[in-house]
């Protein structure tokens, strides 16, 4: 029995490095063919480089001059930090007030905020774009106020589940004391949710980092974020696609999540859970 | 604390309502409308819904993405349990291979239909053909893809649906001479139910909705045989002058059905969560 236990271990060892080569395989894949010269991946992906087909970082610095990668990678980012931050600040601040002040009004505002996960983005893609377009928001900072309303729905919800589940005492201790609403809410509560608020920041970060079809309808081809360059560079091209530049293009986008994930691993998973069993 | 609404809410709601409740009522009233942008709607009731109902390439998007639905929610979730049961088996190495299978969850649509794009097309080039040769190659790809991005997420979920079921329910079980197969059937999955209604969800929804990885991997080639819902919608809103109306039925109709299948998840798990 002993025996049989440890070798049935030891297959389901090898059955998970197997799987796990399967799993890495394709990030490999793209990884290597960025080192290979544009004309040498296409149509052979699998071989590896030799002295005639190795391209060394060209490809890294073609893609960069010409798809314009590196200005849409400080877009991405810039746009990346500055939702996730005012999503969190004032998003938290909203599910505490609509937790606290209890009224029709509260709970309507927030049947809405529940109702709007429910909606596909398609279904307001186009008047979205018209509305926000005619406020003269499409631009790389109007669209942080675009993410605040797109990303209040499930931020609110996860953000007021957990304040349903903070006991009065502490803000009301806090109140006698003197405190203003304002002073409770950045000395008592917000210490408090902080470890839903960072789920709910690593969740937008995911969305809003790798999201296509907003940007490119709000800010266009002009001010291109990552995932836009990257499609655009793909599809604008018509057949006449450098490859090697497209293949560092899908590097660059990979890796920065890669380390992310690396250093947060633990807050991501536990956040994407949190993200799954609510929403 | 009142008086502090404009302070903590209105910001918020100010954004909510631009990027959201406005387009969404402004969505609804253009659907029964004829128009090629906003300002020139002309009222034609369910004129769009009859276009919409009639045309065949949305009809064919319908019967692809359910298909596909099906197949991705079955293959990723029966992987994603086996997966799990392995793992949580006391193996070696346990975590690398939990932080391996759950990375591509991270990356987005577009990069990972690329991805794809360049392996899946890499393999049919040994057979002379790519990707967009046949709606079939296309299916299969975005199931493979769909399984390669969502078992790591799903996994996740039921290692922790598995590391919450009580130990000493395994083990009465095998004092009573139950065998693994009985113990999986009779005491593993019943205990498991709350996890698999969560993923099974999960993968409908995403699988449903998926746009970017279709946009990516296949653009709907050939001949829009692989568009699912959301980018025959795209395609209607952006790609058909004079369409804009269809368009806009086309995303009720996607609206209501994403509703349903919500509706269908709440009554499913009794979620005390949303509450009036």
């Amino acid at each position: 029995m002993e025996v049989k236990k440890k070798a049935n271990g030891t297959f389901m060892f090898i059955l998970m490095i197997i799987l796990s080569a399967i799993f890495l395989f394709p990030i490999f894949i793209v990884f290597m063919n960025s080192f290979k010269t544009k004309f040498s991946i296409m149509g052979s992906p699998f071989k590896f480089p030799t002295s005639e087909t190795f391209a060394g970082f060209e490809n890294y610095i073609s893609g960069i001059k010409s798809a314009g990668i590196g200005g849409a990678f400080i877009r991405s980012l810039f746009i990346t930090v500055f939702s996730v931050l005012i999503i969190a600040l004032l998003c938290s601040m909203t599910a505490w007030y609509l937790v606290r002040v209890k009224n029709r009004f509260t709970k309507a505002i927030y049947s809405a905020f529940v109702f709007s996960m429910i909606v596909p983005f398609q279904m307001v893609m186009y008047t979205m774009t018209y509305v926000i377009t005619k406020i003269r928001f499409n631009d790389p900072v109007g669209i942080i106020f675009v993410y605040l309303g797109f990303g209040a729905g499930l931020s609110v919800f996860m953000l007021s589940g957990f304040i349903k589940s903070v006991p009065l005492d502490l803000e009301e201790a806090a109140e006698i004391d003197g405190c203003s609403p304002v002073q409770i809410f950045f000395k008592v509560v917000l210490p408090i949710m902080k470890p839903t608020v960072i789920t709910v920041t690593i969740l937008n970060a995911m969305w809003i980092w790798n999201d296509y079809l907003l940007p490119y309808l709000i800010l266009g081809t002009q001010n291109k974020t990552l995932p836009v360059a990257i499609q655009i560079a793909m599809q604008g091209a018509y057949g006449s696609v450098n490859w090697g530049g497209f293949m560092a293009m899908l590097v660059l986008a990979i890796i920065p999540i890669i380390i992310f994930y690396l250093f947060s691993q633990k807050y991501i998973i536990e956040g994407v859970i949190a993200g799954a069993v609510k929403g | 604390m009142k008086k502090y609404f404009p302070l903590f809410v209105l910001p918020t709601l100010i954004a909510f309502t631009a990027a959201f409740v406005i387009p969404f009522i402004m969505g609804i009233y253009l659907s029964f409308n004829r128009f090629t942008t906003v300002e020139n709607a002309k009222w034609t009731g369910f004129d769009n819904y009859v276009r919409a109902f009639g045309s065949s390439d949305f009809m064919n998007a319908l019967g692809f993405t359910v298909l596909f639905t099906i197949v991705s929610v079955v293959t990723v979730n029966i992987f994603a349990f086996l997966i799990a049961m392995a793992l949580t088996k006391a193996l070696r190495g346990t975590n690398i291979f939990r932080t391996i299978f759950f990375m591509p969850n991270l990356i987005g649509g577009i990069v990972l239909g690329y991805i794809w794009n360049l392996i899946i097309n890499g393999v049919l080039a040994y057979f002379g053909v790519d990707i967009s040769y046949s709606a079939k190659y296309g299916f299969w790809g975005l199931v493979i893809l769909t399984n390669w991005q969502l078992i790591g997420y799903m996994m996740v979920i039921y290692i922790a649906g598995l590391q919450n079921i009580p130990k000493d329910l395994n083990e009465a079980a095998e004092i009573d001479g139950a065998t693994s197969g009985q113990i999986l059937r009779h005491v593993t999955v019943p205990m498991l139910m709350p996890s698999i209604t969560i993923c099974t969800f999960l993968t409908l929804t995403n699988s449903f909705k998926l746009f970017d990885q279709n946009l990516a991997l296949t653009a709907g080639a050939p001949a829009r045989k692989t568009s699912m819902l959301a980018l025959d919608i795209y395609n209607t809103f952006y790609g058909r002058a004079g369409w804009q109306g269809v368009g806009q039925a086309k995303a009720v109709i996607f609206f209501v059905i994403v509703a349903l299948i919500a509706f269908a998840q709440l009554r499913f798990t009794g979620s005390k969560e949303v509450e009036s």
